[in-house]
């Protein structure tokens, strides 16, 4: 008997349905601070009348998936969703995942009791994916309300903003448990920003050089930009597959990682 | 398999060279123990000792490094989450979710063990009352005071209501009114035949609550015994605590030879341990030796302490 | 005067520890916008028809640059005055600490608007420069938007910090920028005219501090400003009415703080 052992033997696991409790006690806690929630959603709405409409006027059309024109505002509408999902995905993540984990001891004391570190990776994870849904199925009526929805196919672009919450998120919680100070969030801030404004959100990727064209294409948030915005328009082909694969990977490998780093930290 | 419930005098905690590394660093040294039903037992020690690492490896959230350990008949390392879904714990730094109030902390915590929201509600407001946190039960925890956090943190450990309770460091870091509340509160639960573990570096506290304990010191477990017993193997009947002038004390060599038992001598004060403290403290003053103040009490735990270790429980 | 400076150090010195956090929101931050939405975006709008008329004949990224230097001020004071002087009153307590020696409300109020100016001439100075290299400078009067955008920040920055005065905990924090720096950001003709705006909407943007602010810039910026000098004087005048208002604000929600503990 050693300390390897341990995680044969089921702790390790992925997950339970014990993870709902996790779930639920955010609803617990959201119930107060439920302004927080809801200052969520206006964001992308911002974005979309001010960048979308406003500026949108000044450009016309650019060439969407396909290479068809499209309005400028059906072209960033898709990819304010995309990083609405990420932006939303990586503030559960980061900020209040750490919070929990080093200030508040909440996954300390959820460890004495049947749960397990799987259990409190999943239930996070599931929980940032309910808000983030929340927020996709908003911003799609809204979309549909100001005549932005033009194909049957943005029906899937709500599991696929999950997906990108999904990547992102456990991306997020895997890089948050390395984490020691906040001062280190600094870093995630270097990221996203970048990601943000340079992943083909609010211009097509042929402003850049074909050698950034490659790199800007490699990025994850380009992944769910494209994936997004082929939905919206109904423009579908196999290279929305490579996208989908790869987001689920990052999700799938984010989880992996910070369930074992949980065992680590919290099983000592 | 693993859920069937021990036979009735079966030790609820069984352990046999138990032991805890931390890398290089033995937190726990190949340490033998038994619990058993509707006991109160506890680990005795200062800081330090490995009382908290033998906490966690009982409480099935610390995998051991070596030797045997079952709980409640079980396997931690096999049977973590069963084993946790009958133990109460409350650990020493209270892990209260700041985030939610005093009333939804408890009903919440029920719910990770799978209980419904209708149970979790009544259990609540039943130990709330326990817990004497009835009227702040929709307040936010962080302005509760240390007493009250050590409350709630407890009523929150006996929600499932737990076959073992496990209690480290109950009272450290209270006053002392808020410390007998709390002792009162552990009381009506060991009168209620739950079995209490705890940890403790406070001697009036193990003498209150304990019906068993070990003293731990540097990873080992050094005696055993209720405290009466060890009081009574290890130290006298009572002891005279003597207090002499500045530089007296380093001069007194040899001179309180044979007075007592034993004669401690510690930086502050002397220690003599005799059945009879009163005449010990008399015979001082017919030597001609004249103590500033002379106090003569009950042995307790504190003298075992000291004649195990040579040192004083707290530094 | 030097009580007041004391206060400016103690700010300076807790500025080192989170030199890399504000190095990041108030230098990078913007340079990014101004590539991404000035320089990508930028050769989109350039390219269609309707944009060289609404811009009267500017680049995208000339009439962007002055906007972002208007908003980043804006920005960087919201910041400075909201967390920092919670922690001043509420975490670390340290301004009731000050407030046992002979510094008084005021000159903690003062010397924290002064730490923030002191600030806000910093990042509008590096975003100047900024502009210049990317050749979005039309005027040599750009050196005056520098004291412009350091105006527009103040004016925030003072009701702000009184606001933060009155508050226990940052949970508000998060509408303020929510619901007011983010869409000020975005609608205060920093991205886009104002004349873009829905006409019913338009009059409301001239309650925004943040569009005198960017006009007043860009007038700067472009050299404009002579075009219209009147219409610069009310900006200044809003401005600093709001600056000075918001001050005096202040100075009764700080004391009141300090008075109460």
């Amino acid at each position: 008997m050693t300390a390897s052992s341990l995680p044969l033997t089921g702790l390790f696991r992925l997950g339970s349905r014990r993870a709902r409790f996790l779930v639920e006690r955010n609803i617990y806690v959201y119930r107060r601070t439920w302004i927080v929630l809801f200052s969520g959603f206006f964001e992308p709405l911002f974005y979309l009348g001010s960048i979308g409409f406003g500026l949108g006027a000044l450009v016309g059309t650019v060439s969407g998936p396909g290479g068809q024109p499209i309005s400028y505002q059906l072209f960033v509408a898709p990819a304010l969703l995309a990083s609405a999902a990420m932006n939303g995905a990586i503030a559960e993540g980061t900020f209040n995942f750490f919070f929990k984990l080093r200030y508040n001891k909440t996954f300390d004391a959820i460890l004495s009791t049947p749960l397990s570190p799987g259990d409190v990776a999943v239930g996070e994870l599931v929980w940032a994916l309910i808000r983030g849904g929340i927020y996709a199925v908003a911003f799609i009526v809204v979309m549909a309300i100001l005549g932005l929805v033009v194909s049957p196919w943005v029906i899937l672009a709500v599991p696929a903003a999950l997906l990108i919450g999904f990547a992102f998120g456990g991306v997020a919680m895997a890089a948050t448990s390395f984490m020691r100070t906040w001062q280190d969030f600094d870093l995630i801030q270097l990221v996203i920003l970048p990601l943000f404004l340079f992943s083909g959100t609010f211009y097509p990727l042929d402003a850049y050089p074909e050698a950034l064209r490659v790199v800007v294409q490699l990025t994850p948030l380009y992944q769910g930009v494209d994936l997004l915005r082929s939905l919206v328009v109904g423009h579908l082909d196999g290279s929305l597959l490579v996208h989908v694969v790869y987001l689920a990977a990052m999700g799938v490998g984010g989880l992996l990682v910070v369930s074992r780093r949980l065992d680590k930290l919290l099983l000592k | 398999m693993p859920d069937l419930p021990p036979p009735p005098d079966a030790a609820l905690i069984r352990a046999r060279g138990l032991t805890k590394r931390f890398g290089s660093f033995t937190a726990v040294d190949a340490i033998d123990f038994d619990v058993a039903h509707g006991e109160s037992f506890g680990f005795l020690g200062p800081n330090g000792a490995g009382k908290t690492s033998t906490m966690r490896m009982i409480g099935a959230v610390s995998p051991r490094s070596d030797g045997e350990l079952s709980v409640l008949g079980l396997d931690p390392e096999l049977a973590g989450p069963s084993i946790r879904a009958r133990l109460g714990v409350a650990p020493q730094q209270d892990t209260l979710d700041t985030e939610l109030t005093v009333r939804e902390n408890l009903v919440i915590y029920g719910r990770y063990f799978g209980l419904s929201r209708a149970e979790c509600g009544r259990r609540a407001d039943a130990l709330l009352e326990f817990a004497q946190l009835t009227e702040r039960a929709g307040d936010p925890v962080e302005p509760l005071s240390g007493g009250m956090k050590r409350r709630l943190t407890i009523a929150r450990a006996l929600i499932n209501e737990p076959d073992l309770l496990l209690l480290d460091e109950p009272t450290t870091g209270l006053d002392p009114q808020a410390r007998h509340l709390l002792w009162d509160r552990l009381y009506r639960l060991k009168q209620r035949g739950v079995t209490l573990v705890l940890t403790t570096h406070y001697m009036d506290e193990a003498e209150q609550l304990c019906d068993r304990l070990v003293v731990m010191d540097k990873a080992r477990i050094v005696a055993e015994g209720s405290p009466r017993e060890l009081i009574e193997r290890y130290s006298t009947r009572e002891v005279a605590e003597l207090r002499f002038p500045a530089g007296i004390q380093d001069s007194l060599d040899g001179q309180l030879d044979g007075l007592a038992e034993r004669v401690e001598l510690l930086p502050d004060r002397v220690l003599l341990y005799a059945d009879d403290g009163e005449a010990a403290a008399v015979a001082v003053h017919q030597r001609g030796l004249r103590p500033e103040t002379v106090l003569v009490r009950r042995s307790s735990l504190e003298d075992v302490f000291l004649r195990l270790t040579g040192r004083s429980l707290i530094e | 005067m030097t009580v007041m400076s004391r206060v400016v150090e103690l700010r300076a010195m807790q500025y080192r520890r989170t030199f890399r956090a504000s190095l990041f929101s108030s230098f990078l931050n913007p340079v990014l916008f101004l590539l991404a939405m000035g320089v990508g975006l930028g050769t989109y709008v350039d390219r269609s028809g309707s944009a060289t008329q609404a811009l009267g004949g500017l680049s995208y990224l000339q009439f962007l640059a002055p906007g972002l230097l208007a908003a980043t001020a804006m920005q960087a004071a919201a910041f400075e005055s909201t967390f920092p002087i919670m922690a001043g009153l509420t975490w670390q307590k340290v301004f009731h600490a000050m407030y046992a020696t002979p510094i008084g409300p005021r000159d903690i109020v003062l010397g924290n608007l002064a730490w923030i100016a002191l600030r806000l001439t910093m990042i509008a100075a590096i975003f100047t420069i900024v502009m210049t290299l990317f050749g979005a400078a039309a005027s040599p009067l750009i050196l005056l938007a520098i004291p412009a955008a350091v105006l527009t920040g103040m004016a925030f920055a003072t009701p702000i910090a009184a606001f933060s005065a009155t508050q226990r905990t940052p949970e508000k924090f998060n509408a303020v920028f929510r619901f007011g720096i983010t869409p000020l950001f975005l609608f205060s003709g920093t991205f886009f005219p104002i004349s873009n705006l829905p006409a019913a909407i338009q009059p409301i943007a001239w309650f925004s501090p943040l569009w005198h602010g960017v006009e007043l810039s860009r007038a700067l910026a472009l050299g404009t400003i002579g075009a219209n000098p009147l219409l610069a004087i009310v900006h200044v005048v809003v401005l600093a009415a709001i600056a000075i208002g918001g001050a005096a604000w202040a100075f009764r929600t700080v004391e009141r703080r300090l008075v109460r503990g």
